[in-house]
């Protein structure tokens, strides 16, 4: 396990307040992990923080699972 | 009640009559105030008249990166910004057969768009600290309808659709927008009315006087307070009866 993906789940857990095994590659957001929209733009936020980068809004709408947020900071960080 | 210590206030439109009196009494309940306008010159003497927590930011409102720079400019003078007034306005009456495309849009982009770039650029700020309140000027007219200011009209209804969409968006996160609708306030442009014109208004008006920026202010205290905290999506309409809504 990368240490992005650690961060990136420490975040999505914080914020969330899910189990740390329900944060897998697939795990939607708003699906599987409870977040409402206002959420997941708090989340997008986080990760902005964390990692120092921006996202811009289009991107930020793509972002739907805990695999996109990974890819997408790997990508850009 | 209504102690705004520690709290930091952006005001628009701070050099006009409304504006100042709003800021006044914002940072007259303790809060940091940062005074937006176009006019440098009443902003500072407004500030010089507070003293301490009074920050000067200049901001014309019709510049597009102007005013979405303006939210992080606030943000870094005061430490952040928990409370928005958004009470600049701008009027072009005419006419509807008449009105221009330009008059539209300039009023538009001044009193709502600009409200809504505002609105957004302090939003993140408010949900990271689970606390915030924007507080929209809008305007009797845009409830009742005026001839003439069919662009201002739809400007200040506009504030209200606004306000009462992002409302419900940012509620669960302690933040709410509301919205002011001042009647006919005395303002240095009111004062140059003759008497029979103030007779003529003010006949219309069941208070029988027109109203104090003071008033306005007073409301915008409440908003903004943590006494407030439970009324979101709302418009209190400061009229005299005028319009009773």
């Amino acid at each position: 396990m990368s240490d992005i993906e650690d961060r990136v789940r420490k975040k999505v857990v914080e914020h969330l307040g899910v189990e740390e095994d329900k944060v897998t590659e697939n795990a939607s957001f708003i699906d599987d992990l409870g977040a409402d929209s206002l959420d997941t733009v708090e989340l997008v936020m986080a990760f902005e923080e964390e990692f120092g980068i921006e996202i811009p809004d289009d991107a930020a709408e793509s972002i739907q699972t805990f695999g996109d947020a990974v890819s997408f900071i790997k990508a850009n960080s | 009640m209504f102690d705004l210590t520690g709290k930091c206030a952006l005001v628009t439109g701070a050099s006009g009559g409304i504006g100042a009196d709003i800021a006044r009494a914002l940072h007259a309940q303790g809060a940091t105030v940062g005074l937006s306008g176009t006019r440098e010159e009443p902003l500072n003497a407004l500030a010089a008249e507070l003293g301490e927590r009074a920050h000067v930011l200049p901001c014309n409102l019709s510049d597009a990166d102007a005013v979405n720079a303006l939210p992080k400019q606030a943000a870094e003078a005061m430490g952040s910004v928990d409370i928005l007034i958004n009470n600049a306005g701008i009027t072009r009456d005419n006419l509807f057969m008449r009105m221009s495309e330009d008059e539209w849009a300039d009023v538009i982009n001044v009193n709502l768009t600009s409200a809504f770039r505002l609105s957004k650029g302090v939003l993140r700020g408010m949900m990271k600290a689970r606390w915030g309140r924007i507080v929209n000027i809008s305007s009797i007219v845009g409830a009742t309808g005026n001839p003439g200011q069919g662009n201002y009209a739809a400007s200040k209804a506009g504030m209200v659709g606004m306000a009462k969409s992002l409302a419900y968006e940012v509620a669960s996160r302690n933040i709410t927008v509301n919205t002011v609708a001042p009647g006919f306030i005395a303002t240095p442009m009111t004062d140059k009315l003759t008497d029979d014109q103030k007779d003529k208004i003010n006949g219309q008006i069941p208070a029988g006087r027109m109203g104090t920026p003071g008033e306005i202010a007073a409301a915008c205290v409440y908003l903004a307070s943590d006494e407030a905290a439970y009324v979101t999506g709302a418009t209190i309409h400061v009229n005299g009866g005028m319009a009773m809504l």
